[in-house]
């Protein structure tokens, strides 16, 4: 059986074009543990369990040599050293330890940071609290597309600038940033470039010396490892020192302490392995997937519109607007496909996403949208079934509601005086 | 080598329980992010929440000042965050985690057997009566197992007005445990210490004063801790953590293979210390000195004879320098980097006894040259 019929439970029978249900496409927000990724894993959770730090016994040694395999798989995939691989519990982790950890390293000669509105919310939380620390954090705003202004960027940095930190992808609506135009620029500068590409490995090819990145964060989740486990890139030449978040028995090289959960470093290795391996093909099936189904909705739809570049995206993304579709009760509407309205992090939030307005769309529209997201299991019966019920959805809301209503008598709804209530 | 490997290491790290592999095969199957509200991620909501629940009952403590971490050390940073700038005061042989993350905080003594000096505990937190104070001691010593009077210094502290930190992450899953009845402020635990995957811990923090959150971003762990939970992980601690409340009174056959081990060492050599064995210990370890000899050659010799032991912490264990904790309890530089510690666990039985008493006889034997050069 392969992973997807795996995955699947062996959905999509011959004959059956009724995929599985629940239908999942919600991979911005987590991905399954690849099957493969498990196999290699399982060995670590039972005869082989010792401490990676424990070098005097064979328990030890296996254990060690696991996780420098898997430290190997991780630089790979990135084009890096392996000594420039920290392992942390997640990409959460890596982007506080990456932006705190390098400011309060360099604070006696920086303090000045440059990131984006739209980074994510560990990102701009790491900041705010580097702010009440004392340091100056520089937001850039985002184009209509989602991508940043180069030339802005460049006004930005100061001699006072420790870290541009831009995110490869975004996690909400997929566009990938000019990575190496932005690192040549931080490089000319002497700024350090930090890229949060969680969403990124393993979906895109990226190479740090090319792309001159200095610190990158890395999530096992978001490329089909297990949870709990990430790693931050630290580059050694020029060498970017930073302040650890978590101090103790000195692991990592002193960049992290805390023992080393083997399985999830094997676990991480082996998915960054897979992905290497299989990028170039699945990025062609993602894009197809993702193609059949933005047209597909497009051509049974008016009034959707895509948020964030077509192109400069990942190619298991969509984020899309249904005007006059409230999108929480889209969501409810279309039960048995799980998408999301916003990040996994925030979604129990009902504020619209600021990564949206940060795009410039209106509250209204930014209340409307949906993340799709494609990834490895995903099938064309799949997509089709989403279609198909994500239009009718979209129909039935859109016949109960007054402002589709006026809208199509061609009342303009913003010019109404709503009443105070 | 003769016969299978024996692993007598189980304070650097417990062998996976079946039922928490189980747990955590089952979680990795499990497509989602508990933040979301879809179905998925509910189910990966619930998980997390039913494994909250056993580990709060392991400490006797309300699921929700259960804050998942990845880890020990976590836990001890996150307890140690000191927003406040309190005054820390740490005991002496506390972990590095603890050490390294209050670097300039005072060190309570300990006494010869490696019990937290309570005098002096209360005689430090009233030199400044008006500071406020942040005590952290340990509940068991990982290197000799020592059991700290955790009640009496917590008991001490409030009277000073101090909070008190315990990292219970040796102690957790071999005595019991009742945050309530110890009066800590905070507990740090670990699951690998105790039968669960490593990559996961928590910090019980109870009442009054919310830890400061080191991992900002997402509102999981209720903003105590930001990044998506590690499910499977999670899952697995919660297992163990179950298995390990169900298992406590197990300790006392352990502790028969602990003190057999230790008498019959004291008959090859009765003048080989044993370090702790005077003050109320866990069951399971054992902190031996042998004289005149490495205690990095010793762990390389049972190593070859098949038998995994540690010098010291394992976090250390590259590092060849001195156990501190025995140098805290007045053991000499020298005497202190002649130790080994040997913990015991589940799996462990007589045979297990005979052959590390065996390889420690033959070890003692062909080292006597040594001694008698001396």
């Amino acid at each position: 059986m392969d992973a997807a019929a795996k995955i699947n439970g062996g959905a999509a029978q011959k004959g059956d074009n009724r995929p599985k249900l629940p239908i999942y496409l919600d991979y911005q927000a987590t991905t399954p543990c690849d099957p493969r990724v498990v196999q290699a894993m399982l060995p670590w959770f039972t005869e082989k369990f010792g401490n990676p730090h424990s070098r005097n016994h064979i328990y030890g040694w296996e254990a060690e040599e696991a996780v420098e395999r898997a430290r190997k798989q991780v630089a790979s995939i990135i084009g890096a050293d392996e000594r420039e691989i920290v392992f942390t519990s997640g990409a959460t982790e890596s982007n506080n330890t990456a932006l705190k950890g390098v400011a309060r390293f360099y604070k006696d000669r920086k303090d000045h940071l440059v990131t984006v509105a739209t980074e994510h919310k560990c990102v701009l939380d790491s900041c705010r609290h580097l702010e009440q620390e004392g340091f100056k954090v520089t937001y850039l705003p985002v184009k209509k597309d989602g991508l940043i202004d180069l030339g802005q960027l460049d006004a930005a940095i100061t001699d006072k600038t420790v870290l541009v930190s831009v995110m490869a992808a975004n996690n909400e609506i997929g566009v990938i940033q000019p990575l190496a135009e932005i690192g040549k620029i931080c490089r000319a500068r002497g700024a350090f470039f930090h890229t949060d590409a969680a969403q990124a490995v393993g979906k895109i090819p990226l190479d740090v010396n090319a792309m001159n990145i200095d610190l990158m964060s890395i999530s096992g989740h978001k490329i089909y490892g297990p949870k709990g486990i990430g790693a931050l890139y630290v580059r050694r030449k020029p060498r970017v020192r930073l302040q650890p978040l978590m101090t103790g028995g000195g692991q990592e090289r002193g960049f992290r302490s805390g023992t080393l959960p083997t399985p999830l470093c094997v676990g991480l290795g082996e998915a960054c392995a897979i992905a290497e391996r299989e990028m170039g093909a699945e990025a062609e099936r993602l894009k197809m997937l993702r193609e059949r189904f933005y047209q597909g909705i497009m051509a049974k739809l008016p009034e959707v519109y895509l948020n964030g570049d077509h192109d400069k995206r990942l190619p298991g993304n969509l984020n899309l607007s249904f005007a006059y579709v409230e999108g929480e009760g889209l969501m409810m509407g279309i039960k048995d496909v799980a998408v999301s309205s916003g990040s996994a992090c925030t979604s129990a939030s009902l504020e619209p996403s600021y990564v949206l307005r940060a795009l410039g769309v209106d509250e209204e529209l930014a209340h409307t949208s949906l993340r799709i997201g494609f990834g490895r299991f995903t099938t064309e019966q799949e997509v089709d079934y989403a279609v198909e019920h994500v239009v009718a959805a979209v129909k039935r809301l859109r016949a109960l509601s007054p402002l589709w209503e006026m809208a199509q008598e061609g009342i303009d709804i913003k010019s109404i005086q709503w009443s105070g209530h | 080598m003769t016969g299978a490997p024996i692993y007598l290491d189980h304070n650097a790290s417990a062998p996976l329980l079946a039922e928490a592999r189980e747990a955590m095969v089952a979680a990795l199957a499990v497509v989602g992010n508990a933040s979301s509200v879809h179905g998925f991620g509910r189910r990966a909501r619930r998980m997390i929440d039913e494994a909250r629940a056993k580990v709060a009952a392991l400490v006797g403590a309300p699921a929700e000042a259960v804050i998942f971490t990845s880890g020990g050390t976590e836990a001890n940073n996150l307890a140690l965050a000191n927003p406040e700038r309190r005054r820390v005061l740490v005991g002496a042989i506390e972990h590095d985690s603890v050490l390294r993350a209050a670097p300039d905080a005072e060190r309570i003594p300990v006494s010869r057997d490696g019990v937290l000096d309570l005098a002096a505990l209360d005689a430090m937190l009233a030199r400044e009566l008006g500071r406020p104070a942040l005590v952290s001691a340990m509940l068991a010593n990982n290197e000799t197992g020592v059991i700290q009077p955790v009640a009496e210094a917590a008991a001490i502290a409030r009277r000073h007005g101090a909070l008190l930190h315990c990292d219970a992450v040796q102690a957790a899953g071999k005595i019991p445990i009742d945050v309530g009845g110890l009066g800590a402020n905070y507990l740090s635990l670990s699951a690998h210490k105790l039968g669960g995957p490593s990559g996961v811990g928590a910090l019980v923090a109870l009442g009054g004063a919310p830890p400061e959150p080191m991992l900002r971003g997402g509102g999981q762990e209720s903003w105590r801790r930001a990044g998506t939970e590690n499910l499977a992980g999670i899952a697995g601690f919660g297992a163990a953590a179950g298995i390990a409340a169900r298992d406590l009174d197990k300790a006392a056959e352990i502790g028969a293979l602990r003190d057999e081990i230790e008498r019959r060492v004291l008959d090859i050599a009765p003048d080989a210390p044993i370090y702790g064995s005077k003050a109320k210990r866990l069951a399971n370890t054992a902190c031996i000195g042998m004289p005149m000899v490495k205690g990095e050659t010793q762990v390389i010799a049972f190593d070859l004879a098949g038998i995994a032991v540690s010098a010291g912490a394992a976090c250390s264990s590259g590092k060849v320098a001195p156990s501190a904790v025995l140098q805290a309890m007045g053991a000499g530089k020298d005497r202190a980097a002649e130790a080994i510690r040997v913990s015991l666990g589940r799996g462990n039985g007589p045979d297990d006894v005979d052959r590390f008493v065996a390889a420690w006889s033959a070890l003692h034997a062909r080292t006597r040259r040594l001694r008698n050069a001396a």
